[in-house]
Protein backbone atom coordinates (compact mmCIF):
# COMPACT_ATOMS: atom_id res chain seq x y z
CA UNK A 1 0.00 0.00 0.00
CA UNK A 2 2.77 2.48 -0.85
CA UNK A 3 -0.08 4.98 -1.98
CA UNK A 4 -1.63 5.31 1.17
CA UNK A 5 1.71 7.19 2.26
CA UNK A 6 1.51 9.79 -0.10
CA UNK A 7 -0.95 13.15 1.17
CA UNK A 8 -3.34 12.99 -1.73
CA UNK A 9 -4.21 9.09 -1.09
CA UNK A 10 -4.60 9.17 2.85
CA UNK A 11 -7.36 7.68 4.07
CA UNK A 12 -8.96 7.27 6.92
CA UNK A 13 -9.59 3.24 7.88
CA UNK A 14 -12.76 1.71 6.92
CA UNK A 15 -13.71 -1.77 6.79
CA UNK A 16 -13.32 -3.39 3.61
CA UNK A 17 -16.93 -4.66 1.92
CA UNK A 18 -17.66 -7.78 2.03
CA UNK A 19 -15.97 -7.36 5.81
CA UNK A 20 -15.20 -11.01 6.53
CA UNK A 21 -15.24 -10.91 10.37
CA UNK A 22 -18.85 -9.40 10.46
CA UNK A 23 -20.32 -10.71 7.43
CA UNK A 24 -22.86 -13.34 8.49
CA UNK A 25 -24.00 -15.16 5.66
CA UNK A 26 -27.77 -14.81 5.05
CA UNK A 27 -29.69 -17.88 5.40
CA UNK A 28 -30.21 -18.85 1.90
CA UNK A 29 -27.06 -18.77 0.96
CA UNK A 30 -25.98 -21.40 3.30
CA UNK A 31 -29.18 -23.59 2.33
CA UNK A 32 -27.75 -23.29 -1.12
CA UNK A 33 -24.40 -24.76 -0.61
CA UNK A 34 -26.14 -27.35 1.83
CA UNK A 35 -28.35 -28.63 -1.55
CA UNK A 36 -25.38 -29.11 -3.34
CA UNK A 37 -23.42 -30.75 -1.10
CA UNK A 38 -26.61 -33.13 0.08
CA UNK A 39 -26.81 -33.67 -3.52
CA UNK A 40 -23.46 -35.14 -4.12
CA UNK A 41 -23.51 -37.04 -0.89
CA UNK A 42 -26.88 -38.84 -1.88
CA UNK A 43 -25.00 -39.46 -5.29
CA UNK A 44 -22.60 -41.59 -3.67
CA UNK A 45 -24.82 -42.42 -1.00
CA UNK A 46 -27.23 -44.17 -3.74
CA UNK A 47 -24.53 -46.83 -3.70
CA UNK A 48 -25.85 -47.70 -0.02
CA UNK A 49 -29.26 -48.16 -1.83
CA UNK A 50 -27.77 -50.82 -4.59
CA UNK A 51 -25.62 -52.43 -2.02
CA UNK A 52 -29.02 -52.87 -0.19
CA UNK A 53 -30.81 -54.13 -3.39
CA UNK A 54 -28.16 -56.42 -4.52
CA UNK A 55 -27.78 -58.70 -1.51
CA UNK A 56 -31.37 -59.13 -1.21
CA UNK A 57 -30.92 -60.36 -4.68
CA UNK A 58 -27.83 -62.20 -4.08
CA UNK A 59 -29.46 -64.84 -1.16
CA UNK A 60 -29.91 -65.00 2.22
CA UNK A 61 -26.17 -65.16 3.75
CA UNK A 62 -24.98 -61.96 1.70
CA UNK A 63 -28.11 -59.98 2.80
CA UNK A 64 -27.69 -61.25 6.30
CA UNK A 65 -24.24 -59.39 6.29
CA UNK A 66 -24.83 -56.40 4.73
CA UNK A 67 -28.30 -56.26 6.61
CA UNK A 68 -25.29 -56.72 10.04
CA UNK A 69 -23.74 -53.78 8.77
CA UNK A 70 -26.08 -51.52 8.25
CA UNK A 71 -27.57 -52.50 11.37
CA UNK A 72 -24.50 -51.34 13.34
CA UNK A 73 -24.00 -48.30 14.97
CA UNK A 74 -21.66 -46.62 12.66
CA UNK A 75 -23.79 -48.41 9.75
CA UNK A 76 -27.09 -46.47 11.72
CA UNK A 77 -25.13 -43.40 12.14
CA UNK A 78 -24.21 -43.21 8.34
CA UNK A 79 -27.98 -44.57 7.49
CA UNK A 80 -29.44 -41.61 10.04
CA UNK A 81 -27.08 -38.95 8.24
CA UNK A 82 -27.99 -40.06 4.54
CA UNK A 83 -31.86 -40.03 6.03
CA UNK A 84 -31.11 -35.97 6.56
CA UNK A 85 -29.37 -35.27 3.88
CA UNK A 86 -32.72 -37.03 1.66
CA UNK A 87 -35.02 -35.02 3.71
CA UNK A 88 -33.07 -31.65 3.44
CA UNK A 89 -32.30 -31.98 -0.46
CA UNK A 90 -36.03 -33.08 -1.19
CA UNK A 91 -37.73 -29.46 1.27
CA UNK A 92 -34.70 -27.78 -1.08
CA UNK A 93 -36.14 -29.23 -4.41
CA UNK A 94 -39.28 -28.20 -2.71
CA UNK A 95 -38.43 -24.85 -1.46
CA UNK A 96 -36.93 -24.32 -5.45
CA UNK A 97 -40.16 -25.31 -7.32
CA UNK A 98 -41.85 -22.24 -5.29
CA UNK A 99 -38.82 -19.81 -6.40
CA UNK A 100 -39.57 -21.67 -10.06
CA UNK A 101 -42.67 -20.38 -10.11
CA UNK A 102 -41.45 -17.12 -9.67
CA UNK A 103 -42.99 -16.55 -5.75
CA UNK A 104 -41.45 -15.91 -2.58
CA UNK A 105 -38.91 -13.60 -3.52
CA UNK A 106 -39.32 -10.67 -0.84
CA UNK A 107 -36.87 -10.61 2.20
CA UNK A 108 -38.67 -12.17 4.68
CA UNK A 109 -40.19 -14.87 2.46
CA UNK A 110 -36.69 -16.01 1.57
CA UNK A 111 -36.00 -16.28 5.18
CA UNK A 112 -39.09 -18.15 6.02
CA UNK A 113 -38.72 -20.73 2.84
CA UNK A 114 -34.68 -21.65 4.14
CA UNK A 115 -35.12 -21.63 7.95
CA UNK A 116 -38.35 -23.50 7.37
CA UNK A 117 -36.50 -26.25 4.84
CA UNK A 118 -33.66 -26.45 7.50
CA UNK A 119 -36.27 -27.00 10.76
CA UNK A 120 -38.95 -29.28 8.86
CA UNK A 121 -35.92 -31.38 7.87
CA UNK A 122 -34.34 -32.50 11.20
CA UNK A 123 -37.87 -33.03 12.61
CA UNK A 124 -38.81 -35.73 9.43
CA UNK A 125 -35.42 -37.45 10.17
CA UNK A 126 -36.37 -37.26 13.55
CA UNK A 127 -39.80 -38.97 12.69
CA UNK A 128 -38.48 -41.32 10.59
CA UNK A 129 -36.04 -42.29 12.95
CA UNK A 130 -38.40 -42.42 15.93
CA UNK A 131 -40.59 -44.71 13.94
CA UNK A 132 -37.27 -47.36 13.27
CA UNK A 133 -36.18 -47.30 16.50
CA UNK A 134 -40.03 -48.25 18.37
CA UNK A 135 -40.29 -51.00 15.66
CA UNK A 136 -36.77 -52.57 16.25
CA UNK B 1 -3.45 -16.57 -30.03
CA UNK B 2 -6.89 -15.50 -30.87
CA UNK B 3 -8.08 -12.55 -29.53
CA UNK B 4 -11.67 -13.18 -30.23
CA UNK B 5 -13.72 -13.76 -27.27
CA UNK B 6 -15.68 -16.64 -26.84
CA UNK B 7 -19.57 -14.54 -27.80
CA UNK B 8 -17.51 -13.50 -31.69
CA UNK B 9 -16.59 -17.52 -32.04
CA UNK B 10 -19.64 -19.09 -31.42
CA UNK B 11 -21.93 -16.47 -33.40
CA UNK B 12 -23.87 -17.59 -36.46
CA UNK B 13 -23.53 -21.02 -35.74
CA UNK B 14 -27.02 -21.46 -34.76
CA UNK B 15 -28.02 -22.95 -31.43
CA UNK B 16 -26.75 -25.73 -29.00
CA UNK B 17 -30.40 -27.20 -29.93
CA UNK B 18 -30.83 -28.32 -25.96
CA UNK B 19 -32.58 -25.35 -25.22
CA UNK B 20 -33.84 -25.28 -21.73
CA UNK B 21 -34.02 -29.63 -21.65
CA UNK B 22 -31.23 -29.99 -18.80
CA UNK B 23 -33.83 -27.60 -16.39
CA UNK B 24 -36.59 -29.48 -17.21
CA UNK B 25 -35.77 -32.58 -17.22
CA UNK B 26 -34.09 -32.10 -13.70
CA UNK B 27 -37.43 -30.57 -12.30
CA UNK B 28 -39.21 -33.30 -13.86
CA UNK B 29 -36.95 -36.29 -12.19
CA UNK B 30 -37.06 -33.81 -9.10
CA UNK B 31 -41.06 -34.14 -9.01
CA UNK B 32 -41.09 -38.06 -9.62
CA UNK B 33 -38.27 -38.50 -7.27
CA UNK B 34 -40.52 -36.79 -4.40
CA UNK B 35 -43.07 -38.67 -4.47
CA UNK B 36 -40.56 -41.87 -5.02
CA UNK B 37 -38.31 -40.95 -2.30
CA UNK B 38 -41.08 -41.09 0.54
CA UNK B 39 -41.92 -43.99 -0.72
CA UNK B 40 -39.20 -46.00 -0.43
CA UNK B 41 -38.34 -44.14 2.72
CA UNK B 42 -41.89 -46.00 3.74
CA UNK B 43 -41.00 -49.19 2.31
CA UNK B 44 -37.30 -49.02 4.07
CA UNK B 45 -38.67 -48.46 7.40
CA UNK B 46 -41.28 -51.06 7.16
CA UNK B 47 -38.66 -53.28 6.53
CA UNK B 48 -36.83 -52.74 10.08
CA UNK B 49 -36.48 -55.87 11.59
CA UNK B 50 -37.69 -58.14 9.31
CA UNK B 51 -36.13 -60.93 8.39
CA UNK B 52 -34.67 -62.10 5.20
CA UNK B 53 -37.55 -63.93 3.16
CA UNK B 54 -39.75 -61.09 4.19
CA UNK B 55 -37.89 -58.44 2.91
CA UNK B 56 -37.47 -60.79 -0.68
CA UNK B 57 -41.74 -61.28 -0.08
CA UNK B 58 -41.90 -57.22 -0.26
CA UNK B 59 -39.71 -56.01 -2.54
CA UNK B 60 -41.03 -58.78 -5.05
CA UNK B 61 -44.22 -57.34 -4.97
CA UNK B 62 -45.40 -55.65 -8.05
CA UNK B 63 -46.27 -52.57 -6.43
CA UNK B 64 -42.75 -52.02 -4.90
CA UNK B 65 -40.80 -53.68 -7.24
CA UNK B 66 -42.31 -51.03 -10.10
CA UNK B 67 -42.03 -47.84 -7.45
CA UNK B 68 -38.49 -49.24 -6.91
CA UNK B 69 -37.42 -49.26 -10.52
CA UNK B 70 -39.02 -46.18 -11.27
CA UNK B 71 -37.40 -44.43 -8.84
CA UNK B 72 -33.74 -46.18 -10.17
CA UNK B 73 -34.35 -45.01 -13.32
CA UNK B 74 -36.18 -41.18 -12.52
CA UNK B 75 -32.71 -41.52 -9.45
CA UNK B 76 -29.98 -42.29 -11.72
CA UNK B 77 -30.98 -39.53 -14.58
CA UNK B 78 -31.17 -36.61 -11.77
CA UNK B 79 -28.16 -37.52 -10.39
CA UNK B 80 -26.68 -37.65 -13.31
CA UNK B 81 -27.58 -33.86 -14.60
CA UNK B 82 -26.48 -32.14 -10.94
CA UNK B 83 -23.48 -33.72 -11.09
CA UNK B 84 -22.86 -32.69 -14.25
CA UNK B 85 -23.01 -29.04 -13.19
CA UNK B 86 -21.29 -29.54 -9.76
CA UNK B 87 -18.61 -30.91 -12.14
CA UNK B 88 -18.57 -28.15 -14.87
CA UNK B 89 -19.23 -25.49 -12.13
CA UNK B 90 -15.69 -26.82 -10.26
CA UNK B 91 -13.28 -28.27 -13.13
CA UNK B 92 -12.28 -26.11 -15.78
CA UNK B 93 -9.28 -28.36 -17.41
CA UNK B 94 -10.56 -29.63 -20.73
CA UNK B 95 -9.52 -33.32 -20.30
CA UNK B 96 -10.62 -33.83 -16.52
CA UNK B 97 -13.77 -32.30 -17.20
CA UNK B 98 -14.50 -34.89 -20.24
CA UNK B 99 -13.13 -37.72 -18.20
CA UNK B 100 -15.59 -37.01 -15.61
CA UNK B 101 -18.02 -36.23 -17.63
CA UNK B 102 -18.24 -39.54 -18.90
CA UNK B 103 -17.60 -41.56 -15.64
CA UNK B 104 -20.38 -39.67 -14.08
CA UNK B 105 -22.84 -41.36 -16.61
CA UNK B 106 -21.02 -44.10 -16.03
CA UNK B 107 -21.56 -44.34 -12.48
CA UNK B 108 -25.55 -43.36 -12.73
CA UNK B 109 -25.94 -45.67 -15.25
CA UNK B 110 -24.28 -49.16 -13.16
CA UNK B 111 -26.89 -47.84 -9.89
CA UNK B 112 -29.86 -47.33 -12.15
CA UNK B 113 -29.17 -50.94 -14.16
CA UNK B 114 -27.95 -52.32 -10.78
CA UNK B 115 -31.25 -51.39 -9.10
CA UNK B 116 -32.76 -52.57 -12.12
CA UNK B 117 -31.10 -55.99 -11.76
CA UNK B 118 -31.57 -56.58 -8.65
CA UNK B 119 -34.89 -55.77 -8.37
CA UNK B 120 -35.91 -58.12 -11.30
CA UNK B 121 -33.59 -60.91 -10.01
CA UNK B 122 -35.84 -60.52 -6.49
CA UNK B 123 -39.32 -60.30 -8.57
CA UNK B 124 -38.39 -63.21 -11.25
CA UNK B 125 -35.66 -64.84 -9.99
CA UNK B 126 -35.76 -68.49 -8.25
Amino acid sequence: MAEAKSLRGARPERPLSPHLQVYSPPINMTMSIMHRITGGALYFGSLLLVWWLVAAASGPGYFDFVNGIYGSLIGRLVLFGYTWALMLHMLGGIRHFIWDTGRGYDLKTIDKLSWGSAVISVALTALVWLVVLVSG
Amino acid sequence: MSMRTPLKRVRGMGSAKEGADHFWTQRVTAVANLFLTLFLVWLVVSLVGADYAAVKARLAHPVNAIGLGLLAVSGAIHMRLGMQVIIEDYVHGELGKVVLLMLNTFFAILIGAACLFAVAKLSFGA
